[in-house]
């Protein structure tokens, strides 16, 4: 038990350096087809840590969903819009406008640390289990019918809106 | 004969089909395959409505018992029925709360039912049943419509004698309105649109009439003001026509405030628990009521019947309304709509009855607005030269002596007064529509005259419509408006003497305006310009329907002792039998036939009938008085101007924002405050001449231009921090979410 | 494991993405940054979800609302490179900077 817990936590912290480099890349390098791959690193490290929490179903969902379909629409972005091959020093605001964000992001980051170490201290998982994907079918197809009834709306507005603003005419 | 009183729901159904398949196929199936579906439709609603009213009789005269009465009371009092011999039980249980109130009302209504028995000695179900007067309770049929938290409201139907009558009526006079409408709009170009509203109105009007519950009313009558909008401004090409639609719906929407507050509080009084119209009757006239709720109650609910029923002062929307098409204000604004608010006291008169406490004083607020409905009306009829807001005006007076009669707790009075005047009223209007077809479209009666010789249906059923409505023996009117008078004879408690004084002069006035409207028609010569003919079959049969009308339904009460004449018991007060509510209905006493009272009004509508006749006919009189007396010509501009009431209403919705205010106190200005102020008016402009420079210039003007340059200055200064791009936006936002997000965490 | 492992990494990403937001003036690259912080928050929506079905073997609500967070970022980026494209599409470029008509 002890050796799973260990084995665990080292995964978690392989996992987390890596995305969170993987995600300061994606804020800073200058290529944008850079900015891509890095996203898919720490898109697929997210999935990564849903395995380590036992969702199994949004691991799966994460890999499709993200590396499939929302990647690929970054790249076509990328190609359509005609970005430049290689590095690019015309990608990020002035100077002043960079302080700013990091300033504001660090700020933002200390008081939510703050307040998780705060109100969370040492609170451990449980006995973790499998969240099975059928107990989520089951839960989405009964608790939460309407929010998916609306949502699947939502997402038909959304292609509608796509189509529309993105056409030629 | 099958039993059509379960389903009644299939009446009001059938016609809002009707609307339907019209408003859907009416354009591509052509005219006469639209008239052809309304009047189909409104044929197969009166027949239904005629065996419901057969239902509804046998019921009274073999009243319900033991278990099936005990059903019917349960539902009834809009409780869900239990199956099995629980069933008795489950009475005793649900009534236990007003149970006791229940049997003493019951035992009270039937003390009083064997004096009056005693009195007429015409009683005929209280000598079939061994003195014992019956409760028969209405036939109410429900399904849920929603629950919300544990509470259900309920749609369903309520059948009784009152429902059964206005169903009939309804019936009718929309059934020969379509008919006459098909020649009357013949080669409009809203002809399909005419005919789907007139279905749509018919079906919210049997909804309305249908009732179950007070919600459900409130719909119903909602929906009759819609397409009460709709007809007026049928030819809404013209700004006048759509003018005097917006200003029915809103003057009703005033009265609509009063209508929902009624509605719940009401609701509220009766316990939280039901609109059902029963249950909240039985609730205020139970000892436990609380009458200072149900007088605010009444009062409220009244304020809805003051506008739809046209009751003084909210009654100026309907002359107005005359600018729909002739059927419609036949059908709407006489017969049907307008009796909305009447029936409203009708149904609900146990709130009116112990509420406005009807009955125990020489005075009631209800039969005063009502009485004073009448005068006002009557005299405005006087001033008119638009035949049609005659007939308007004389709508509204006829409408005050219902809610007097109602008011002074003669309720059969008003209610049989509704019956009658619906039919003759709709037969004046058809006939005042006949006159104008053949009159190039005119109302205006110095156009007319001489007509009784090119026009002799519309004459002759004008004339008996007319004798009617002045209340001439032996027709309709003369039955309905000397109950009336009889009811404030008598009273409750005490007479009514103010309401039976208006009353007579009521019955005074309607008479002369009638035979003034009826000469100038009819008599005299011709002195329009077209060339008037009688008018087609479809226009007169209609007509010559209703003058049958009034002339037969006035014998549906008749008297149980008439100057002597003493009928079997078996045709005397039948309307009365059938009709008045026995369930969950106050204690009233019937007022007897009153020979004197019927005497005098008789001899009074006489004498109007003879002075418009001699004064209009034979030209005696003092013609030329209003142009030569100061006094009169005020009076004359005074009705002319409808009381002012209009140029009230108009400065007050229009408010200080817009100029008719400022025009009415210019008036005011103008016409009494002159003479006053002109002295004063010197001494004045020096004194603004001062305040002007120093107060106006220095100081509110510094004011006013110190505050524009500060806020200009403002908005400058913010006008920077909107750049235009997000992003900028966006740091501000994530900043603002930290600071908040910071005071959150470590202050609160 | 520590429930606060994965809450203070999923605020490190969502920092992350808050400054990429700022920061960044390709339209592209701003979205990009959007799916941080949408990540962010599904982490935390699972993390919770998990800790909650420890207890409570019925409940996967975590699960079932990062799907629906999951759905609805598809929609975002859909319109949103649909936005960037028809801005490419009238101004020859994706700065977001350069698109201030609105401004007082």
């Amino acid at each position: 038990m002890l050796a799973l817990l260990v084995a665990q936590n080292i995964a978690f912290y392989i996992i987390a350096a890596l995305m969170v480099v993987g995600a300061i890349r994606v804020v800073t390098t200058k290529n944008v087809m850079h900015a891509a791959l890095w996203l898919v690193l720490v898109l697929s490290g997210a999935a990564a840590q849903y395995i380590l929490l036992a969702a199994e179903f949004v691991a799966i969902t994460q890999v499709l969903v993200y590396l499939g379909a929302i990647i690929v629409l970054f790249l076509f972005g990328i190609m359509l819009t005609r970005a430049k091959t290689g590095n690019d020093d015309d990608l990020d605001n002035k100077k002043s406008a960079k302080f700013i964000g990091a300033g504001i992001g660090v700020l933002l980051l200390g008081l939510m640390s703050y307040s998780l170490i705060d109100g969370f201290k040492d609170t451990e998982f449980g006995n973790l289990m499998v969240q099975r994907t059928a107990e989520v079918s089951d839960s989405i197809f009964s608790t939460y019918l309407l929010p998916f009834e609306v949502l699947s709306v939502l997402l038909l507005a959304a292609l509608i809106g796509a189509i529309v603003i993105a056409r030629r005419d | 004969m099958f039993n059509m009183i379960d389903k009644v729901w299939i009446i009001p159904a059938l016609m809002a089909a009707s609307f339907l398949v019209i408003l859907f196929f009416g354009k591509r199936w052509g005219t006469r395959a639209t008239a052809g579906i309304g009047i189909a439709a409104v044929s197969i609603c009166l027949l239904l409505s005629v065996i419901v009213a057969g239902n509804w009789i046998s019921r009274v005269n073999h009243p319900p018992t033991g278990a099936a009465l005990a059903a019917d009371v349960i539902a009834a009092n809009g409780l869900i029925p239990q199956t099995g011999e629980t069933i008795g039980q489950e009475v005793n249980a649900a009534t236990k709360d007003s149970g006791e109130t229940m049997t003493t009302e019951s035992h009270s209504a039937s003390t009083t039912e064997a004096n009056a028995t005693e009195g007429h000695g015409t009683e005929a179900t209280a000598s079939e049943n061994g003195g014992e007067h019956e409760s028969v309770p209405p036939v109410v049929r429900t399904v849920t419509w929603f629950q919300i938290g544990g509470m259900q409201f309920e749609m369903g139907t309520l059948v009784d004698g009152l429902a059964a009558m206005m169903l009939i009526t309804v019936c009718i006079i929309s059934l020969l309105v379509h008919i006459y409408s098909t020649e009357y709009l013949h080669g409009d170009v809203r002809f399909t649109h005419y005919y789907a509203f007139l279905s749509l109105f018919t079906a919210s009007m049997l909804f309305y009439v249908l009732s179950s519950n007070t919600l459900q009313m409130l719909m119903g009558w909602e929906l009759v003001g819609v397409c009460s909008f709709g007809l007026i401004g049928h030819w809404w090409e013209e700004k006048k026509n759509t003018d005097a639609a917006l200003k029915a719906f809103l003057t009703n929407r005033v009265g609509d405030i009063g209508l929902i507050l009624g509605v719940i509080i009401t609701f509220f009084a009766a316990g939280g628990t039901s609109f059902n119209v029963l249950h909240i009757n039985e609730y205020a006239l139970s000892h436990s009521a609380n009458t200072t709720l149900l007088l605010v109650g009444a009062l409220c609910l009244f304020g809805g019947v003051t506008s739809k029923s046209g009751q003084f002062p909210l009654h100026t929307w309907l002359p107005d309304a005359m600018a729909g098409p002739t059927p419609v204000s036949a059908l709407i604004h006489a017969a049907t709509m307008v009796v909305a608010g009447v029936y409203l006291i009708a149904r609900l008169y146990g709130v009116f009855f112990s509420g406005l406490a009807i009955g125990s004083s020489t005075f009631h607020y209800v039969a005063f607005i009502g009485g004073f409905t009448t005068i006002i009306g009557g005299l405005l009829a006087f001033v008119q030269t638009d035949l049609k807001k005659v007939l308007a005006y004389s709508t509204i007076s006829q409408l005050g002596y219902m809610v007097m009669a109602l008011g002074v707790g003669a309720w059969t009075a008003g209610v049989f007064h509704l019956f009658t005047h619906a039919f003759f009223k709709a037969c004046l209007f058809l006939g005042a529509g006949s006159v104008s077809h053949a009159c190039h479209h005119t109302f205006d009666m110095r156009e007319m005259g001489g007509l009784r010789k090119k026009m002799p249906i519309t004459h002759a059923t004008f004339l008996i419509a007319t004798l009617a409505l002045a209340g001439i023996f032996p027709l309709a009117g003369f039955w309905s408006k000397d109950e009336i008078l009889a009811g404030a004879a008598n009273g409750q408690e005490n007479a009514y003497t103010i309401m039976l004084i208006f009353g007579l002069i009521t019955a005074f006035l309607t008479a002369a305006y009638m035979g003034r409207a009826y000469w100038l028609t009819f008599w005299g010569e011709y002195r329009g310009h077209a060339k008037p003919h009688e008018s087609p079959k479809v226009i007169t049969v209609p007509l010559i329907i209703l003058a049958g009308c009034a002339v037969v339904f006035g014998f549906t009460n008749f008297p149980g002792n008439f100057f002597g004449i003493k009928l079997p018991s078996g045709v005397t007060t039948r309307f009365e039998h059938f009709v008045e509510p026995t369930f969950a209905f106050p204690p009233l006493q019937h007022a007897e036939f009153t020979p004197w009272l019927a005497v005098v009004s008789t001899i009074l509508a006489a004498t109007g009938l003879f002075i418009a006749y001699q004064y209009y006919e034979k030209n005696r009189g003092p013609h030329g008085l209003t142009s030569r007396n100061k006094v009169a010509h005020a009076g004359y501009t005074f009705l002319e101007n409808k009381y002012y009431l209009d140029d009230l209403y108009t400065g007050v919705i229009a408010g200080s924002t817009k100029g008719p205010i400022a025009r009415a106190a210019n008036w005011f200005n103008q016409n009494i405050l002159d003479g006053v102020i002109n002295g004063i008016g010197f001494g004045a402009r020096k004194i603004a001449g001062v305040v002007y420079v120093f107060g106006d210039q220095l100081i509110i003007d510094g004011a006013v231009n110190g505050s524009g340059r500060g806020s200009e200055g403002a908005g400058q200064l913010l006008r920077k921090i909107q750049t235009g791009k997000v992003q900028q936006y966006a740091s501000i936002l994530f900043a603002g979410a930290v600071v908040l997000a910071g005071v959150l965490v470590f202050v609160v | 494991m520590f429930l606060n492992q994965f809450l203070l990494l999923a605020a490190i990403l969502f920092c992350i993405g808050v400054y990429g937001v700022l920061a960044r003036k390709n339209g592209v690259l701003v979205l990009m940054s959007i799916e941080l912080i949408l990540n962010a928050v599904n982490i935390n929506l699972v993390a919770f979800g998990a800790y909650w079905h420890a207890n409570d073997m019925a409940n996967v609500s975590g699960q079932v609302f990062a799907l629906f967070v999951i759905a609805v970022a598809a929609a975002e980026v859909g319109v949103g490179l649909a936005l960037v494209l028809l801005i490419y599409r009238n101004r020859q470029s994706i700065d977001i900077d350069d698109v201030d008509m609105l401004k007082g």
